[in-house]
């Protein structure tokens, strides 16, 4: 048996997307994909488990990488968010993008976003990871199609377009 | 000039621009005007009666728009099976859209709710009150089958659900076994897989009262049988009065061929409540309910002679189908399993008997390979066996046996269609090298000799699948429903540009890149100026969709054929402009060419405008370039190949290190070598995650333990190794363009090799078999048992 749920209070929260500062009245129980995908309509950011493991729902909040379904809109308040389509700068696909797309690091493209965060995020922290740390550091996103392979080539791909190479 | 051709190039993909930016646009991306949000209300029991539902609290909540349960839906007809066993027995119990009386499943339908919010949605259906009275479950197929078990359906007794066989008769292998000079027995268990697509389920139903229209849109690899099935099948509703379409699809692996309950219910609800309704499942619903695949308990005996010639099979399978009869399961390990336990030997005395069972769990179905991978695993664990048996090493037990080259067409005599073509031992011998066997298993020798605690173990596959599922005379006499052809329409519009319509359905597959490298080539049209469109209902032919690696070879051939059939009108058409006889206009360096002289020429995109225009058309010609096909080919396809895979086992921990992963297929022609290996190396990670990680778990009373994805063992990037990936390749007899599919292969190909690497690591200290998944539990408890 369920236990009825008051009718929810709402809190008004103030959050950056992609350098845009937005002001909304939210339930405290909003997730931040939802905010994202529901409020904002930035549905680049997708979810695919609910329970954090595949990582399809990566935003950066704040400068950190984080899975905005286990993070509440009101604790992004006063924050910043970077998602996926904060990336591009028009037509200029950021490296890890172009990475993602020369080395054929998604199919199905369903936890790119994620993963291209994830990536971005690896690259900012250790702009030369070995094969290993990318691995390693992608533990946190899940991938069905590609196995892998061309999304670490890929990483190592933007890394060198991001060093200029 | 001449244009370097499409075909053959790794060329970056169409589809991705979109997908890297966020731009892409799939199910749970849509939002329509007034749409409501669909809950679905479950059972948490494995088996039970409905003794009332009370939904009064559940509507009293804020946003409700409705909440409805299987009485309210009860003149809607259950969901169809498409394709029964043929030449079997077939007890068919297929799901209701909800549950009506009973239910057989945890997390079958029971109710739903229809609010203005999803959040709101879930709030109230914690608010519909259900009373069961519980009944047995029974999980385990054979179990299932023993006297006394719960009964899941009054139709089907013993829960038997499909009862068939085939290749010669039981008595006969049994008198080959006996004459044998080698025999074993094996008992393997081929354990349940849940997909995951990395994009659940869902589906928004709309209804247009004004002209009573529907439209579905869904996560969908065949929106054209969907709208067959749902119509003419499920509501009763004109099959012209619904249009399905497939957004941009987060995967599918087999489990979005199939027709589910929530595909008729969100279109009966929109036109319940008047607005448009969204379901979309999350991961737990998604584990609890969409089709799982494999699921075979088998005993397997084998004869074989002392030089390692396997002499006889008899094969005998429990195949847990669930709860009712997904779309097309009964098909899955009759047709695409039974029919192909031979693999790629020549085996004079085969015998397959399987039953199909219920059981209080997800429905189970064509998952990625679906059957192939059974059978190949079966008769792969097969070949090893013999080897230990009689010391043959394993490479050369699967020469000795091998069908030859100069045997295709080849009929195994377990009612497959004829094997189009190949060359098993090239593909053998390419990744034996690749791979420096005879290195391997020198260091193999040294290692075991010195007593080292890491045992190191090389795995072989080597396997032939089915693809290219389509002949529809064939399927048709394997039970089959429909036809399996594919439809394909070409248009060049009057600018030059090119609109290729298929009935393929990509869900990560690069169809817009593939089927536009082989077009660009045919119509001499550059590779940016042609549109593949797919996945819409509306004024497009009916198509069939994309599963069993049938894509590039039966709707890709449809679309070669219409080129073909353009480039024919257009080639009149030219020497009509050039004013020549169409004799001696010929088609050279992407133009039309008049024989002898170069210079008077048209191209593709100055014939389109003519045809468009229409000012000066030959006597009797139509307007505009297009041209449709509908190809339904004669026979499948049979990709194959070697793969060697190479682990190290701590004896002490159990633990497995995969070293080297060498894979040779052959797949035929290649159009985009990009997208081929990126398939190979998608699959192989499936298979590989199967041999050594994944596993669906049920408790007794029919619990899913592995309902999320902290159970369940999708593999991550640093639990995989590096695949090398290697080629040969056979053209198929079958198809103009000579490609035989490359979806499955990879993963029908790694789950019994990297098995066998492992069982093979630890041969010497008598091991024989260890059931999937092999964990270093399991491992550590096989060895030290000894």
């Amino acid at each position: 048996m369920g236990i009825p749920v008051p009718m929810a209070t709402r809190i008004p929260v103030r959050i950056t997307v992609n350098g845009v500062e937005y002001a909304a009245e939210v339930e405290p129980r909003l997730l931040l994909v939802h905010f994202l995908r529901d409020n904002l309509g930035l549905t680049g950011t997708h979810v695919g488990c609910d329970t954090s493991q595949c990582g399809a729902c990566t935003v950066y909040l704040n400068g950190q990488s984080i899975k905005s379904c286990t993070v509440l809109a009101v604790q992004a308040n006063g924050g910043e968010v970077t998602t996926i389509e904060g990336l591009a700068v028009g037509n200029d696909y950021d490296p890890v993008q172009q990475g993602f797309w020369e080395m054929h690091g998604l199919q199905c493209g369903y936890c790119t976003p994620g993963m291209i965060m994830s990536s971005h995020a690896l690259l900012d922290r250790n702009p030369n990871p070995s094969e290993e740390e990318i691995r390693h550091a992608l533990e946190g996103n899940l991938c069905r199609c590609t196995g892998y392979q061309n999304i670490v080539k890929a990483v190592q791909r933007a890394a060198e377009l991001r060093a200029g190479k | 000039m001449v244009a370097e051709k499409l075909v053959g190039q790794p060329l970056k993909r169409k589809e991705d621009p979109r997908l890297i930016t966020g731009a892409g646009n799939f199910l749970d991306d849509i939002k329509l005007t007034g749409m409501t949000h669909a809950y679905v209300v479950r059972s948490p029991f494995g088996h039970a009666r409905i003794t009332s539902i009370d939904t009064s609290r559940a509507r009293a909540m804020p946003g409700v728009v409705g909440v409805f349960t299987g009485e309210d839906l009860a003149a809607v007809n259950p969901l169809p099976c498409a394709w029964p066993a043929a030449g079997g027995e077939n007890n068919m119990n297929t799901p209701r859209v909800l549950a009506l009386g009973e239910v057989h499943q945890v997390g079958d339908p029971v109710a739903v709710v229809v609010a203005e919010t999803r959040y709101q949605a879930k709030d109230a259906a914690e608010l519909v009150d259900i009373s069961y009275e519980e009944l047995g479950t029974v999980v385990d197929a054979y179990k299932a089958t023993l006297d006394g078990a719960p009964q899941l359906h009054e139709n089907a007794p013993n829960n038997v659900a499909v009862r068939w066989t085939c290749g010669k008769d039981a008595d006969e292998v049994s008198a080959a076994l006996a004459a044998s000079d080698v025999r074993i027995s094996q008992h393997i268990v081929n354990q349940r897989l849940i997909p995951t697509s990395m994009e659940p389920r869902g589906s928004i139903g709309r209804y247009d009262e004004g002209t009573g229209d529907y439209t579905l849109w869904a996560t969908s690899q065949a929106p054209h049988v969907h709208r067959l099935l749902i119509t003419a099948f499920i509501l009763g509703i004109p099959e012209q009065k619904l249009r399905v379409i497939s957004p941009d699809i987060g995967g599918g692996f087999g489990q979005k061929i199939f027709c589910y309950f929530d595909m008729p219910l969100v279109l009966w609800l929109s036109k319940a409540v008047g607005r448009p309704v969204k379901f979309f499942e999350d991961r737990s619903e998604n584990y609890l309910s969409a089709a799982h695949g494999r699921d075979h308990i088998t005993d397997v005996e084998i004869g074989a002679s002392r030089d390692g010639k396997i002499t006889a099979l008899k094969v005998d399978t429990y195949a847990n189908l669930g709860a009712y009869l997904s779309t097309v399961a009964p098909g899955i390990p009759t047709t695409l399993y039974g029919r192909m336990v031979a693999g790629c030997y020549k085996i004079p005395a085969i015998h397959v008997n399987v039953t199909g069972v219920y059981t209080n769990t997800a429905m189970v179905d064509a998952y990625r390979g679906a059957g192939r991978p059974e059978a190949t695993f079966l008769i792969e664990r097969v070949c090893d066996l013999v080897a230990q048996e009689t010391g043959v090493d394993p490479a050369e037990v699967r020469r000795r046996n091998f069908i030859q080259p100069a045997d295709f067409p080849y009929d195994t005599g377990i009612g497959m269609l004829p094997y189009d073509s190949g060359d098993y031992e090239k593909a053998l011998d390419k990744a034996l090298w690749n791979s420096s066997y005879a290195d391997l298993r020198a260091e193999q020798a040294r290692r075991r000799a010195k007593g080292n605690r890491k045992l190191l173990g090389i795995g072989l596959s080597s396997y032939v699948e089915v693809c290219g599922i389509a002949p529809s005379k064939y399927m048709g006499a394997q039970g089959w429903g429909a036809g399996l052809w594919e439809s394909a329409n070409v248009r060049i519009h009057l600018t030059g540009k090119v609109v290729v319509t298929t009935g393929s359905l990509p869900h990560g597959q690069g169809h817009e890149t593939s089927f536009a490298q082989l077009v660009g080539d045919e119509l001499g049209v550059p590779f940016d100026d042609i549109e593949v469109e797919w996945g819409d209902t509306l004024g497009t032919p009916f198509g069939f969709g994309t599963y069993g690696s049938r894509s590039l070879t039966v709707g890709g051939t449809a679309i070669y054929k219409s080129t073909a059939k353009i480039r024919e009108k257009a080639r009149l058409l030219a020497a009509h402009m050039l004013e020549a006889n169409p004799e001696d206009v010929i088609w050279q360096d992407g133009k039309f060419q008049v024989k002898g002289s170069p210079e008077s020429s048209k191209t593709m995109q100055e014939v389109a405008l003519a045809a468009h225009v229409a000012y000066d058309l030959p006597e009797g010609m139509e307007p505009t370039l297009e041209a449709t096909t509908f190809y339904d080919p004669p026979n499948c396809t049979f990709p194959f190949g070697t793969h060697i895979c190479v682990v190290e086992v701590d004896a002490d921990t159990g633990e497995i290190d995969l070293l080297r992963y060498v894979a040779v297929d052959d797949v035929g022609n290649v159009v985009n070598p990009l997208i081929v290996d990126g398939q190979v190396h998608g699959g192989i990670a499936q298979g590989l995650a199967q041999a050594l990680f994944e596993g669906a778990v049920y408790s007794d009373n029919g619990e899913l333990m592995t309902g999320t994805m902290n159970d369940y063992a999708i593999p991550k990037a640093s639990q995989l190794p590096v695949y090398e990936l290697d080629r040969t390749v056979t053209p198929s007899p079958v198809n103009p363009m000579g490609v035989k599919g490359a979806g499955e292969a990879g993963t029908i190909a790694s789950t019994p090799c990297v098995a066998n690497a492992v069982i093979d690591a630890l041969a010497h200290l008598g091991v024989r078999h260890i059931d999937m998944p092999i964990t270093p539990e399991k491992v550590w408890r096989a060895t030290s048992a000894r």
